[in-house]
């Protein structure tokens, strides 16, 4: 391995690395306030919700029927497979048609 | 000594669980994983360097921006910039980590931490509370920790069969698996404002800085903060006070 790349890569990692400790830290901080914890208890479902967003808009008709097959689907069944097995088969068949 | 191994019993079996829970978004990592192996090979690193990084940055995104600004010798303040940009929605994943790992040492907090990733810190939240909460992480981040370097080196080896998700709809993977755990959180906590004001600031964000170097970090920053406030300025937590 080249010396300059494992450097590099090193370097990636204490960057991401950095990333989460730093944000435990605060995020243990904020829980000692009754109004930063309630956003705290609120932000896994808020950041669950902003990575969707973004992936649907970027798609198309054909994805947005899929996102709708799926969110029905997870409403009623509680198991992960059946959702995203269904999602994958769906879009495939939809941009086939669409 | 009774009540240890019971524990110990009761944590092995939320590790497993969370292990298998996994699985199936497992199999869309594997997909990408395949193709970051294949490009790799293609920007000339070799497979033990793309072995080195897919496990020790372990970060499917800020892999593939670096090997998109790749050069020789590698440019390495602009590789931990864009690392830095691209990852910091890590920061807010971390932040929700302190009632999963509870209790835990600070030694045993710092080793788990690497394993907060968008897929299994996801699926992790979307358990809800539990026993033994921090041992499913756990095996959250170890199914896909095994998956993402194997399924690297095996892209590697190969090379370009393996370039095309798009085609098997393995791209739809994440999105089906985000759509199916915020729809079953959605069901247990009902907090419509938050909804609301994190889909519109992560779809303003996606609109107005996509191509920026953010890269997937700026609609999940700005709608998680979105949401946030809204939770901290709502009726909840003014009751809470």
């Amino acid at each position: 391995m080249r010396a300059e790349v494992l450097l590099a890569f090193l370097a990636m990692a204490a960057v991401s690395y950095g990333i989460r400790v730093a944000g435990f830290l605060v995020g243990g901080r904020l829980h000692e306030h009754p109004r930063l914890r309630a956003a705290l208890d609120q932000l896994p479902a808020a950041i669950l919700i902003a990575l969707v967003v973004p992936l649907v808009a970027r798609g198309g008709p054909a994805e947005w029927l899929a996102t709708a097959v799926v969110a029905a689907l997870a409403w009623f069944v509680d198991l992960l497979l059946v959702p995203l097995a269904a999602g994958v088969v769906a879009v495939v068949l939809l941009r086939g048609v669409l | 000594m009774t009540l240890f191994s019971k524990t110990a019993a009761g944590a092995q079996a939320a590790f497993i669980a969370g292990a298998l829970r996994c699985a199936p978004v497992a199999l869309g990592v594997l997909a990408y994983g395949l193709v970051f192996g294949a490009l790799a090979e293609q920007a000339g690193l070799s497979f033990g360097e793309t072995a080195f990084m897919s496990a020790i940055v372990y970060s499917g995104s800020a892999q593939f921006v670096a090997l998109g600004i790749w050069t020789l010798p590698p440019p390495v303040l602009a590789l931990a910039l864009a690392t830095l940009l691209v990852n910091f929605r890590f920061f807010l994943m971390a932040a929700t980590m302190g009632r999963v790992l509870r209790g835990w040492s600070r030694p045993a907090v710092l080793a788990a931490l690497p394993w907060v990733t968008d897929e299994n810190w996801a699926i992790t939240m979307a358990e809800g509370e539990r026993r033994h909460w921090g041992a499913f992480f756990l095996g959250t981040g170890a199914m896909l920790y095994v998956t993402w370097p194997t399924a690297s080196l095996l892209g590697y080896a190969l090379g370009a069969v393996v370039t095309d998700p798009k085609r098997w709809g393995f791209d739809f993977a994440f999105t089906a698996v985000f759509v199916t755990l915020a729809v079953g959180l959605a069901r247990k906590h009902r907090a419509p404002l938050v909804w609301i004001a994190s889909a519109a600031g992560a779809f303003a964000a996606d609109r107005l800085l996509a191509g920026s170097m953010l890269g997937s970090s700026a609609p999940v920053l700005v709608g998680g903060l979105a949401g946030a406030l809204a939770a901290a300025l709502g009726p909840k937590a003014r009751d809470a006070r």
